[in-house]
């Protein structure tokens, strides 16, 4: 399946692009992660440390054992600043 | 009964015309740009369109539900904002003050950990770090669940 895979923030300067279109097989957020990380080394160190990375699947906030059956869009950002 | 995301300033007054009628109680908060004592001279709010405004619209209506609202008002800017400037407001209107202000605590709260804004800080020299979220944030969060 292809997903759009967003990033904002600091994920998004250190990967150097805001959104990607992304052919995967991965079940669930984390296994995605691990396909990211693994593309090429701006990946591998926005994603290097998942304790400063929240995600979103489909625009609402998920852990990263969410499944990704029938998902059209993952997000990865840093905790939020609001307010 | 609405949550807005925009860039262009906003005023208060007009924003408030007409809210609370009939209520007992109205409470407003705004967010103002610090200076931090000269090193910043702006922020710059990056958002996630599409899902912010479905975040602050559900928030908003937990917070109708939780504290029995009878209006509520979510408005947060996005974009490069100077110091000074108001950064976001809500307004919370509510049969009695006490259900009014603790419904404008518990959007705050969500607003500032969970609603997707990141702000950089931009200084006289030019964009600076992003900011770090703050435990104490987080811990106010966690007051209102379980």
């Amino acid at each position: 399946m292809a997903l759009d895979v967003l990033y904002f923030a600091w994920l998004r300067e250190r990967i150097g692009h805001p959104r990607e279109r992304i052919e995967t097989e991965a079940a669930t957020v984390r296994e995605l992660v691990a396909q990211l990380s693994a593309m090429d080394e701006w990946h591998a160190a926005a994603l290097a440390d998942l304790s400063a990375v929240r995600v979103a699947v489909d625009q609402e906030l998920a852990d990263l054992d969410a499944p990704l059956a029938g998902v059209r869009e993952v997000a990865f950002f840093p905790p939020m600043t609001g307010g | 009964m609405s949550a807005r995301v925009q860039s262009a300033p906003f005023d208060l007054a007009a924003e408030l015309a007409g809210f609370g009628q009939g209520s007992g109680a109205v409470v407003t908060f705004t967010g103002l740009v610090r200076d931090e004592g000269g090193r910043l001279v702006a922020l710059e709010i990056e958002h996630y369109p599409g899902m912010t405004e479905k975040a602050l619209q559900a928030y908003g209506e937990e917070a109708a539900r939780r504290f029995g609202l009878d209006g509520w008002r979510i408005l947060h800017r996005h974009g490069r904002l100077a110091a000074g400037e108001p950064i976001m407001m809500v307004a919370t209107a509510a049969r009695h003050r006490a259900a009014a202000f603790e419904a404008a605590e518990y959007l705050m709260d969500w607003l500032k950990s969970r609603a997707p804004f990141w702000k950089r800080e931009i200084g006289p020299d030019g964009p600076g770090a992003w900011v770090d979220a703050r435990a104490e944030d987080e811990d106010a969060l966690s007051r209102w669940q379980g």
